[in-house]
């Protein structure tokens, strides 16, 4: 068993690093020839960031949209935030300064996070207008992560695995060796899910965490009179244009 | 004409239940030969064109990130889901922003994406909603694709501002490669290529209809105020939609930019090369044929020698100077580089007011009640002024300098969060008069309510389209075609010229129109 989940885990890891590292370099190489911010937008580079940052942070434009979305959303990506920065322990020796710190409150983000995706679920089912444009991708999505964050309540509260274990097999696991994972059905569920979900990033609609940055709708400075805004393909067609 | 029923007015805007393939059969005309050939497309359906459109599509995310982003990043979260017009004017779902997307984003999808050929394989596409592309599928790109006025609004709510309007021009981009362009905007182009203007209005009708504006205005007046036509060595070139030369009440924004230029002082001209702002090659989402339409301004500016561009009150043809001019036709290092080029005719004659250069007596509006309509490429896809916001800012600013009752609609429906008027993005045609009308609900709604709880008598608006489609749909809602003025039109009354007569015959005629 430790065999194959640390298997899986290279496999897995090694598709989402070459997957994201392969969209990233399309969305940076694919030029966006139009100036096309949605406006009111900032006119300087600073203002972008901070439009960013606020879209990134706090969701600012579904904020203004659905606040139920937003609030359920919201909840879902801090929690799993804290989550994730709590289980750096297993990855470090060492836990920085701020991953302990999180400790705690890591540990009950799970709710959070378990209630914001049963929330998300609940209306993709029952909002007509969600269903309608559901796939069963999307639902398959949402109950992948909440099974990913039910197996490690599980872990937490109830049936608790010998995380010491854990932490040596991974930071074996990184030095590429094997050590033994301990004998725990959720923890196997947790992982083998983990593992999927590190897969399919790369090729589903995960690729808004990335694509959110490169939105052009969001990242660009409103300042087409100021600026000539040209781009490689369509700089080739400046050829016929009559000159002053 | 009247096979729809114009929907109801509540008294809030409603999202309402799904009513699936109610619009299935509202789409437009489909381009003839002759409509699609002089722009560089293909007279009829090529033969093999699914596998052409499937081309066309990996070409089309390769040449923008804005799409490719798009495609990929939409989580279906909903958020945008009751955000468009033409859904909640008609309850289709394929008008929800993210479905109409979807139209595109399924097909791209199954041949463009690792997960779609790999699970195509295995019969198991269906799993994310990947589609094949048939001919069922060109009927609703044809349908629904036409009823999207790719007004940004969706793209406002969206938490990756994932915006339709691009999607919307991808596809419309596609078909027309293909062979399936829109009768409307492509006969539209094609006058622009061969007469200078998309009514087709020649030269010396435009002279004559100049002539007919200047007398108009010396009669009212006693000034004579020019409307000059390919002038050389003059200050300004006034680019405007076509419609400005007759349509009403286009017209009397027209002459409301000449008083206004004639109080400044400044000399200007309009071009019958340039006759016309408006740029269709937006609507249909084709780089060249809008660049091409666009170096018209750029050859005009030249051959008149002018120091500047200003542009007349149009919505998307606005969007088309401010955010993609420079990029197109620029750079215009020829012009007078002190002044925003271009600049819009609302910026110029807020400077003046700012400047203190223009006497008003706003009494002269006093019998109307003014409320404004944001259009949405000004507000959402363009800039005026300075700041962020001041294409909200500089009109309301004017209106209020020359009208004295002056009342905003609800705030959800004005600024970034404008409904469009339901004519934009290519629509502006009676064989879209269902989709026109239904979208134009939660307008007519947001208006009504002033209308009943603030006695607003007025809607004034910046763009060409904006006026003409509510002069039409006005009346399936119940209200007068003539609420709708134009911003500069209200300038004009209240502008008062240097050496004007102020006669009383003037003031007994309002009096009346005001009694009507
Ligand atoms: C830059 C980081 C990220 C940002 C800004 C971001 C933002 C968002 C937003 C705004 C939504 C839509 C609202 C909602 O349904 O919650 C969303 C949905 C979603 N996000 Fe993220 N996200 C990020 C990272 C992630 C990551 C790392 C995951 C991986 C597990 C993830 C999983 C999801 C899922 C599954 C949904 C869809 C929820 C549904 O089906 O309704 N997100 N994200
Ligand atoms: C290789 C990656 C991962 C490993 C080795 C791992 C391991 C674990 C372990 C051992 C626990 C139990 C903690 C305890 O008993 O106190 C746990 C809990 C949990 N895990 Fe993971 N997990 C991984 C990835 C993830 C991911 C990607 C998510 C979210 C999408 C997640 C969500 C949770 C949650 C919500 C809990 C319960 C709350 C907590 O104790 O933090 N895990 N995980
Ligand atoms: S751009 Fe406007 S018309 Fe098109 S889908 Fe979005 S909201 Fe609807
Ligand atoms: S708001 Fe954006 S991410 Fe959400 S469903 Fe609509 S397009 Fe997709």
């Amino acid at each position: 068993m430790s065999t194959f989940i640390a298997v899986l885990f290279w496999f897995s890891t090694a598709v989402i690093i070459l997957g994201l590292a392969y969209k990233i370099r399309q969305y940076w190489v694919t030029p966006a020839p139009l100036k096309i911010p949605t406006t009111p937008a900032p006119t300087t580079k600073t203002g972008v960031v901070l439009r960013m940052a606020r879209e990134v942070v706090v969701f600012e434009s579904l904020f203004k949209s659905n606040l139920w979305i937003w609030i359920f959303g919201w909840m879902f990506h801090v929690s799993l935030f804290l989550v994730l920065a709590r289980h750096l322990r297993y990855f470090q020796e060492q836990p920085w300064f701020l991953v302990n710190i999180v400790q705690p409150f890591g540990k009950y983000a799970a709710f959070g996070m378990v209630i914001g995706l049963l929330g998300l679920l609940a209306r993709r089912i029952f909002v007509d207008r969600v269903r309608y444009i559901s796939s069963p991708s999307d639902y398959l999505m949402l109950i992948m992560l909440i099974v990913i964050g039910v197996s490690g309540m599980v872990m937490s509260f109830i049936q608790h695995t010998d995380i010491i274990a854990v932490k040596e097999f991974f930071l074996a696991w990184m030095g590429f060796s094997i050590a033994e994972l301990p004998d725990s059905l959720p923890l196997i569920i947790h992982l083998v899910m983990v593992a999927v979900l590190l897969f399919i990033f790369p090729f589903s609609k995960l690729l808004h965490a990335p694509g959110v940055f490169f939105s052009p709708t969001r990242n660009q400075v409103d300042n087409p009179r100021e600026q000539r805004h040209l781009s490689d393909w369509a700089a080739k067609l400046e050829s016929d244009k009559p000159q002053g | 004409m009247a096979d729809f029923e114009t929907p109801e007015v509540r008294e809030h805007i409603h999202i309402p239940k799904l009513q699936p393939g109610v619009m299935e059969s509202s789409g437009p005309f489909i381009a003839k030969p002759d409509h699609q050939e002089p722009l560089g497309f293909p007279g009829e359906l090529v033969d093999n064109w699914e596998q052409k459109a499937i081309d066309a599509m990996g070409e089309a995310v390769k040449k923008y990130r804005g799409l490719a982003v798009f495609m990929d990043s939409c989580v279906k979260c909903g958020a945008c889901t009751d955000k468009c017009h033409y859904y909640l004017g008609s309850t289709d779902p394929k008008n929800m922003p993210v479905a109409r997307q979807d139209l595109f984003r399924s097909v791209y999808r199954k041949y463009h994406t690792p997960a779609g050929k790999f699970l195509s394989k295995l019969g198991l596409e269906w799993l994310i909603g990947a589609k094949s592309m048939t001919k069922e599928v060109l009927d609703d790109w044809h349908n629904y694709y036409h009823q999207c006025s790719e007004c940004r609004r969706c793209s406002v709510y969206c938490p990756y501002g994932i915006d339709t309007a691009e999607v919307t021009m991808a596809a419309r981009d596609v078909m027309a490669q293909v062979g399936q362009g829109q009768k409307y905007s492509n006969e539209i182009i094609g006058k622009v290529y061969k007469i200078g203007n998309n009514l087709g209005l020649p030269e010396p009708a435009l002279a004559d209809t100049l002539e007919g504006l200047e007398e108009d205005i010396e009669d009212e007046t006693g000034v004579k105020v020019e409307l000059p036509l390919d002038r050389k060595g003059v200050d300004i070139l006034l680019v405007t939609p076509s419609a400005d030369f007759f349509a009403e009440p286009h017209v009397d924004g027209l002459m409301g930019y000449a008083k206004v230029f004639h109080e400044a002082g400044v000399t200007w001209t309009l071009s019958s090369k340039a006759s016309e702002a408006a740029n269709f090659g937006l609507f249909i989402g084709n780089y060249e044929n809008m660049r091409k339409i666009s170096l018209r301004i750029r050859e005009a500016a030249l051959e008149l020698g002018v120091k500047r561009i200003v542009f007349g009150e149009c919505g998307h043809a606005w969007r088309v100077a401010y955010s993609f001019l420079n990029t197109l036709a620029g750079p215009f290092d020829f012009l007078d580089q002190n002044y925003p080029i271009p600049q819009h005719i609302c910026e110029f004659t807020h400077d003046l007011i700012q400047q203190d250069k223009l006497k008003f007596d706003p009494s002269e509006n006093d019998w109307m009640t003014l409320t404004f309509h944001d259009s949405c490429n000004v507000a959402r896809a363009s800039r005026m002024g300075d700041e962020p916001g001041g294409q909200f800012r500089i009109p309301r600013e004017i209106i209020k300098t020359v009208c004295n009752n002056y009342v905003d609609m609800a705030p959800e429906t004005i600024g970034e969060g404008t409904y469009c008027c339901g004519g934009g993005g290519g629509l502006l045609t009676d064989d879209l008069m269902s989709v026109r009308v239904k979208g134009a609900l939660p307008r007519m709604t947001a208006l009504t309510n002033v209308v009943q709880d603030e006695g607003v008598t007025h809607m004034a608006a910046i763009c060409a389209i904006c006026k003409s489609q509510f002069t039409k749909v006005l009346p399936y809602y119940n209200l007068g075609m003539d609420m709708v003025v134009s911003v500069h039109q209200l300038v004009s009354n209240a502008l008062i010229l240097t050496g004007q007569e102020t006669d009383e015959e003037d003031e007994e005629q309002t009096a009346e129109a005001a009694t009507e």
